[in-house]
């Protein structure tokens, strides 16, 4: 079967968002279990006295990389199918940077805080009421950051 | 192998974790075509919850208007379907390892209180940045390296290496 499975056909569509569960629950699992619904332990990559977030985080990018560029290889799946964001640089950088500070004082990331509010973290679940509002906030200021947004699309396919 | 223990204080090797989180991330790929992702899902909450309760508004916002369409709710949308899933698969693995538990968790060095504002503060910047940057740790940085783009990788960048900066700004809020 020739990949993407949903974009070729291969998988009707409608069961898109069942699929989505699924994945979101493994994707969930793996990252609880690997002590990510901690802030505390997340935020020892950044003090030295905890890498759990660089081994996993990376060792999951590397593993995925391989598949997708090994199965791109061998013809198992057309890797010039798949989803790729656009690259606005500068919306890219200030975006990062943004939520970088947000990183160091909430201790989260949005996937990470949904994990903590799945186990009860009163914490988390402050960081994602939070994560609504500055979606909210952005979207009402959007006209200030409207050119920002929108500038030095440097749009690049890879692989 | 260490023993599995069920009082909370048990995760999974990290190399184990990495692995069975790119397999994840590679079938995502495989099956829909797309990357995982986290708060393209709070975006298409917020976008619906506006155009329910000011149509007109949400139509005439260049923002939300961008995430409108006739003939599909924002709310359809299919991280908001991977971020219950996320909440399932947080709560199998919190029942688990034993991790199921209301608290505040914080330094010593600080109280409930300051830990809940910061988290709000961290969370708002954290959700204002994901927009700029199309995505967040999930879907630009972690999605966007599986697929080597550009993109992903400056964002990753930029995330890791201000947090750096910023946590030893922070330092009293954690160490």
């Amino acid at each position: 079967m020739v990949g993407p499975l949903i974009p070729m056909g291969v998988i009707p569509e409608a069961w898109n968002n069942v699929i989505a569960l699924l994945l979101g629950a493994g994707f969930g699992f793996t990252l609880e279990a690997s002590g990510f619904s901690s802030s505390r332990k997340i935020m020892g990559t950044f003090f030295g006295y905890d890498f759990v977030v660089l081994r996993v985080f990376f060792t999951a990018a590397v593993t995925a990389m391989t598949g997708i560029i090994y199965f791109d290889y061998m013809g198992w799946m057309d890797a010039s199918l798949l989803y790729i964001n656009p690259y606005y640089v500068m919306s890219a950088i200030v975006g990062g940077i943004i939520m970088g500070l947000g990183f160091a004082l909430g201790g989260f990331c949005p996937g990470t805080s949904f994990t903590g509010v799945a186990i009860g973290k009163i914490d988390a679940m402050f960081f994602t009421i939070g994560l609504f509002i500055g979606v909210f906030v952005f979207s009402e200021l959007y006209p200030l950051f409207d050119t920002l947004y929108n500038s030095q699309n440097l749009w690049s396919k890879n692989l | 192998m260490e023993k599995m223990r069920r009082d909370g204080t048990f995760y999974i090797n990290p190399y184990l974790g990495g692995i069975l989180l790119g397999l994840v991330l590679f079938s995502t790929y495989y099956i829909t075509g797309r990357g995982l992702g986290a708060s393209g899902a709070v975006k298409s909450s917020v976008v619906s919850a506006v155009h329910t309760v000011a149509p007109v508004h949400a139509e005439h916002n260049k923002y939300y208007s961008k995430f409108l369409s006739d003939d599909a709710s924002p709310m359809s949308n299919w991280l908001v379907f991977e971020v219950i899933g996320v909440l399932v698969g947080g709560f199998l693995s919190g029942t688990l390892y034993g991790r199921l538990k209301f608290k505040v968790e914080h330094s010593p060095k600080i109280t409930s209180r300051r830990r809940l504002a910061v988290a709000l503060a961290g969370g708002l910047l954290f959700g204002m940045g994901s927009q700029f940057a199309r995505g967040c740790t999930s879907g630009a940085a972690l999605s966007g390296m599986a697929v080597l783009s550009a993109s992903g990788i400056i964002t990753m960048m930029a995330i890791f290496g201000s947090a750096y900066l910023f946590s030893w700004i922070f330092k009293k809020l954690w160490i």
